[in-house]
Order: C-alpha cells, then sequence, then structure tokens
C-alpha cells in the first residue's frame, strides 16, 4: 500500500457499478488513498455486503441497465444507515440531458448526499467524497 | 403531424356560394370512395359544405380538412383568397379550384397559389368525381411517402445514437483507466498494472471489431460490396475459420469438431462472405461457450440448399432472449454475459449475408446447455436485389 502521509485511515467505501472496468478504476484509485475497498456489481452483491458490513461512504451507479436499482440501493442504504453519505453516480445525464440538480436531500424521492453525472474523473468524486465528510457525515 | 388523418376516411371541404352547385356535389361525392392500391385503404369521404371564403377560412381554422374545393367566384373572399390565406400556412391538404370562367389565367394564378387541380364549370358528377379521386389518391402517396421517410429517419437515428452509445463506452473505460495510470501513486503492484493496460487492449480490439462490423455491414446494405462469385468447397471454409478460431478456442479450452460430408459442398458462392458468415457463427460459439466446452461445425449438403449448422455447448438463451435476438445492438445482457465482448452487429450481417443466397438464419436455444445457429444458403444463388 502506499503510504499518503499521516492522516488517519479514511475507513471503508464501498463501490457499486455493472461495468468491470469502472469498478476496478475506482478500486484502486481509493485503495492507493487508503480506504479499504469492497465492490460489488449490483444491487443483489451490494445488499449482501450491507447487511454484513457497515461502509463510511457509498458510491452508487444508477446501473440504468436494470430500471431503478441504483435509486433503490440507495434508498434501502439510507434506511439501514441514515449516516453514511451516499454519492451516486449517473450517465443518464450525459446521455439523456436530464438533470437530477435540485432533487437530492432529505426531503427528495432520492437518497442520495450528491449526484455526479459520467463521465466523472476520480478528483471529482473525491472532492465530493471529501466535501460531505467536512459537513459532518 | 397529420393527426387530422382520420383511418380510412378523408374530409372534403366543398366552399360554393350556390346551393345547387353545393348540393349537387355532396350528392356526387355522397358514397364515394377512393381505393388506395399501395396500402389496400379504400377511403370513404366526409363532405363538409359551406357558402363562403369566410366559412371556407373559419372551418379550416377549426378542424384542417384533407380535399378543399373552391369556387372561383364567390362574393367577399374569393376562391383565390382563400389560396392565398391557405399559401400562408402550410397545411397537410390538397385544393381543387372550381370556376364557370375557366380561363387560362385563372388556372395559372391558382395553380401558382398552390392549387392542386382545376376543374371547370359545369362539370358531370363522374368528372368531378375524377377530380377528387386524383386529389385523394395523390395526397396519400404523399403522406405515405412522408410517413416512411420519416420512419427512416427515426430508424437512421436510433442506430446512430446506440452506435455512439457503443463507441462511448470502450472509450471511457481505456480513459478511465489512463488516468489512473497517469496517478503514478495509485498503481504501485505491477499485477494491478498488468490489468489495466490488458483491459485496455481488450477494449480496444472491442472497439475496432465494432467498427470493422459497421463497415461491413455499411457495405452490405449499400450494396457497394463487390461479390466475387465461384465455385467453392464450403469445406473449405470451415477449415479456414476454425484454423482462425483456434487460438481463441484453446484459451478456453473449447474443442472445435467438425461433421461433413466426404466429398466437396459445392456452392456458387463468394469466398470472402462464407468467411464472414463462418467467422460470426464460430466465434459466437466460442464466446458464449463454456470453459472446456465443444463447438461443432456441420455442413450438409442438400438438392437445393446447403445447411451450417454451429452448435456450442454454452450457456444458451432463454425464449425471451431469443425474441430480441435479431435486433440491431441487441446484446443479451445478463450475469453470464457481461464480461463477453461484442459489436452487437454479428447476427445483423450474417441474415444480410444469408439474405445474398435466399437464405435464413435460424437459432435453437437452451439455457445453460447451449445454442444451435443454423443458416441455409440456397444454391443456386439468388442475387441480391
Amino acid at each position: 500500500m502506499t503510504d499518503h502521509g499521516t492522516k488517519t485511515a479514511p475507513g471503508t467505501v464501498l463501490i457499486v457499478d455493472d461495468d468491470s472496468d469502472y469498478l476496478a478504476q475506482m478500486e484502486v484509485q481509493f485503495a492507493a488513498r487508503g480506504y479499504r475497498v469492497l465492490t460489488a456489481d449490483g444491487r443483489a452483491a451490494a445488499e449482501e455486503i450491507l447487511a454484513a458490513t457497515r461502509p463510511d461512504l457509498a458510491i452508487l451507479d444508477l446501473m440504468m441497465d436494470n430500471a431503478d436499482d441504483g435509486f433503490m440501493l440507495s434508498w434501502s442504504l439510507k434506511k439501514r444507515y441514515p449516516d453514511v453519505p451516499v454519492v451516486l453516480v449517473t450517465a443518464v445525464t450525459s446521455e439523456t440531458g436530464y438533470t437530477f440538480e435540485g432533487r437530492t436531500g432529505a426531503s427528495s424521492w432520492i437518497r442520495a448526499d450528491r449526484i455526479l453525472s459520467k463521465p466523472v474523473r476520480f478528483e471529482q468524486i473525491l472532492a465530493a467524497v471529501e466535501g460531505l465528510a467536512g459537513h459532518g457525515g | 403531424m397529420a393527426a387530422e388523418v382520420q383511418a380510412g376516411r378523408y374530409r372534403v371541404l366543398v366552399a360554393d356560394d350556390e346551393e345547387g352547385m353545393r348540393l349537387a356535389v355532396e350528392r356526387a361525392l355522397r358514397g364515394f370512395t377512393v381505393s388506395i392500391p399501395e396500402t389496400g385503404e379504400e377511403l370513404g369521404l366526409d363532405v363538409v359544405l359551406v357558402d363562403s371564403g369566410e366559412a371556407a377560412v373559419e372551418e379550416i381554422g377549426r378542424r384542417t380538412p384533407d380535399i378543399v374545393l373552391l369556387d372561383h367566384k364567390m362574393g367577399g373572399m374569393s376562391g383565390l383568397d382563400v389560396l392565398s390565406w391557405l399559401e400562408e400556412r402550410d397545411l397537410d391538404l390538397l385544393a381543387v379550384m372550381i370556376t364557370a370562367y375557366a380561363s387560362i389565367e385563372t388556372a395559372i394564378s391558382a395553380t401558382r397559389k398552390g392549387a392542386y387541380d382545376f376543374l371547370p364549370k359545369p362539370f358531370t358528377p363522374g368528372e368531378l368525381r375524377v377530380s377528387v379521386r386524383q386529389a385523394v389518391t395523390h395526397l396519400a402517396a404523399v403522406r405515405r411517402s412522408r410517413e416512411l421517410e420519416e420512419e427512416k429517419r427515426r430508424v437512421r437515428f436510433q442506430f446512430i445514437s446506440v452506435l455512439a452509445h457503443e463507441l462511448k463506452a470502450p472509450l471511457g473505460a481505456i480513459e478511465g483507466y489512463l488516468y489512473v495510470l497517469q496517478d503514478r501513486n495509485a498503481v504501485s503492484d505491477p499485477a494491478v498494472y498488468d490489468r489495466i493496460v490488458d483491459r485496455c487492449l481488450v477494449r480496444l480490439v472491442g472497439m475496432r471489431k465494432l467498427i470493422y462490423d459497421l463497415l461491413d455491414l455499411t457495405r452490405l446494405e449499400s450494396g457497394s460490396r463487390r461479390r466475387e462469385l465461384s465455385d467453392c468447397d464450403v469445406r473449405e471454409a470451415v477449415t479456414a475459420s476454425l484454423e482462425t478460431m483456434g487460438p481463441d478456442a484453446a484459451s478456453r479450452n473449447v474443442t472445435l469438431l467438425r461433421e461433413e460430408p466426404g466429398e466437396p459442398v459445392r456452392l456458387q458462392a463468394d469466398p470472402s462472405e462464407l468467411g464472414i458468415i463462418l467467422n460470426n457463427l464460430v466465434s459466437n460459439a466460442v464466446k458464449y461457450n463454456r470453459e472446456g466446452g465443444r463447438v461443432t461445425v456441420r455442413l450438409e449438403d442438400r438438392p437445393d440448399q446447403v445447411v451450417i449448422a454451429v452448435s456450442d455447448t454454452g450457456i444458451g438463451m432463454t425464449p425471451e432472449e431469443l425474441g430480441r435476438l435479431f435486433h440491431e445492438f441487441t446484446r443479451i445482457r445478463n450475469s453470464k454475459t457481461k464480461d463477453i465482448l461484442g459489436s452487437g452487429l454479428g447476427l445483423t450481417i450474417l441474415q444480410k449475408l444469408a439474405s445474398l443466397y435466399g437464405g435464413k438464419v435460424g437459432v435453437e436455444s437452451v439455457p445453460d446447455e447451449g445454442t444451435t445457429f443454423t443458416v441455409t444458403l440456397m444454391k443456386p444463388p439468388v442475387d441480391a436485389p
């Protein structure tokens, strides 16, 4: 593992995406920053992990190939662990122009703290994650 | 668009200030139908009568008719005035001018203003029907070709959208990996580094395959692909294909088998087309197989056709998946196929090629047991249209 200074371990991140390449990239980059990384390629696998582990952070793809799996997963994750920050990433906006702006938050049906639009750089995800952690998570 | 077209009925608006004329027109068109041979439709007419140009404009504004019969000379707005009013609006209708003062000047100015036809008074019911039939037939043909054009545009747009998506996916994956490599701290483990480079190459190869398939398909569809037919032994094409696919099969421990007659299987064919057909079939059978499975290429020489059947012992498909199989870019996505790369165009290409030989592609499948694709090629070959 690479040394990233004296900061304490940032914790466990759960990454869920049905694109195995994207999953591999996220895994390598989060691991390099000291995270313990759990990955799942779909909702079922993610639910299994969540039943056993409380992550400190979750990055979920909307997985639109499987209808609303991403939304359902974020819903059930927030129900189980209300304090775990959830970042949703989706290619929906770049592919359809549909925007989720202003649709997050406690009153929304979308249970995510941030929604990022794919293609998204790892730095953007990291910035979002650090921003959420900075606000007390 | 064309929402006013009622199934099987056209609306005919008649504007004439003489009541006798209006009633005569109505009587002549009552029960009259126009048959459209291209669509097999029998169009009935709903006749609406108005007694002035102003009333015609009002009626058209309320509901666009299909055909307008306009008297030239009416008090107030004349037939030509109504034509001018129509000219400013792009309405989906045809206008026919009726006039007692049949002069060439009126005819010309009416035609300039967009009238489709010109009917001189007095006319017989028969002449009126001929004129109305022509207008209805013409309008129906225009609408039909517009619909076909729109359908073509829609299909094309959909094809390009899906294609763009399929090309974007590998680019996105490769870009993502490059960013990982750019972050020099991210990859310290050589095994991880190797895996990243391997994945980039796999996605690149897949993307190139898509582009080649797309070129094949475009050439086939445009008919610009030059065919060179010769007397072929299909067994030789099988040999070549099995040699090409050998390494892929070996890497997955898949055994390639062949069953064929002892003598040549003759067919007038383009060897490169046979190559594409067999490579498509065998490569699918290897890709969608299980580790250690079998692929069997069976050739059958029938009096009127050659049958190529390629069976695998792979993941198979459900009836529902089979139903979607032959659509462009339909790659059956499930947990068993998610790591298998394909352009989604292979079967479309296969079908196009088979049709060049008057043949077709069939498929039978049992989930988790395997799939058999059967291509029949007719002899002698039927040329492409």
